[in-house]
């Protein structure tokens, strides 16, 4: 364990939020780009993925153990909102028999 | 072991991750994401933030990946159905992210160089300490997430559920 905790010695705060806001563009480029809804879900995964990891870093960084307590109910949330999320997936492809987000355009203005 | 071992984790979740949004194939993007998860388990370890290692194993690339896949092959998506949009739109989105990125970096630049992680507790992160910290401090929002999992079931259930026909 002191091994483990001798590697990160040295990495500075910057190169993790840096790191995170790269993942977190990835995610939001992710968004804009595809139509499939479900490519589109994995997408705000990444993007909770990243706001993950830098919590944690923050709280080891400032050592208090509530970012890691805050991860811990964004991986909750994230597994609630994946459950909802893919029954209404289901939902509309059993409705319109595929997944594209452009056939979803009737609340478009 | 050394520092590098953080920077060739990160560079391996980039390059995933930027697969992930590419590939045509949204089985393959679901296959790319489990390794990108797989990733960020490494960055906890390394860390040192051991219960929300397990739990990302277990909740992401277990359970959350499965049903991502489950879905994928109940709706048998795994063929390249998928009409994309048009190169004009793909460039916008590209230049959005990057702009994001690079507000974002400068924005970071105003901030002096920072310190250097250094994990002062060694056992902040383990199942021990962060129990207490949960069963204490965070008593009350950890019922109320038992409500909103319990809502996402019931809402889950409702919603995946076929509609009867008399109605």
């Amino acid at each position: 364990m002191d091994n483990i905790s001798q590697v990160i010695q040295g990495v500075p705060l910057n190169h993790y939020i840096l790191f995170s806001t790269i993942i977190f563009a990835i995610g939001v480029t992710g968004v804009l780009i595809r139509r499939n809804a479900i490519v589109i879900f994995m997408s705000v995964e990444l993007m909770l993925n990243a706001v993950n990891l830098l919590l944690t870093a923050f709280s080891v960084y400032h050592n208090d153990a509530a970012g890691q307590v805050f991860v811990f109910f964004i991986m909750a949330l994230a597994a609630a909102e994946v459950a909802v999320g893919l029954a209404i997936i289901v939902m509309i492809y059993r409705n319109t028999h595929s997944t594209d987000i452009n056939t979803l355009s009737k609340l478009k203005w | 072991m050394s520092i590098s071992l953080f920077y060739i984790i990160a560079f391996l979740s980039i390059i995933f991750s930027l697969l992930v949004i590419f590939s045509k194939n949204p089985i393959h993007s679901v296959l790319y994401l489990i390794v990108t998860f797989f990733t960020f388990t490494i960055h906890y370890i390394l860390l040192n933030a051991q219960f929300l290692a397990i739990v990302n194993f277990i909740v992401y690339m277990g359970a959350i990946m499965v049903l991502f896949l489950f879905v994928l092959m109940l709706l048998n998506l795994n063929e390249d159905s998928e009409k994309s949009k048009s190169i004009l739109i793909k460039v916008a989105g590209i230049i959005a992210g990057m702009c994001l990125v690079i507000t974002l970096v400068a924005s970071l630049k105003t901030l002096d160089a920072s310190e250097p992680v250094i994990l002062k507790t060694a056992n902040l992160g383990l199942v021990k300490n962060l129990g207490k910290v949960l069963f204490k401090e965070f008593l009350f929002p950890f019922e109320v997430s038992s409500l909103l999992l319990f809502s996402a079931m019931v809402g889950a259930v409702l919603l995946a559920k076929k509609e009867i026909k008399s109605a």
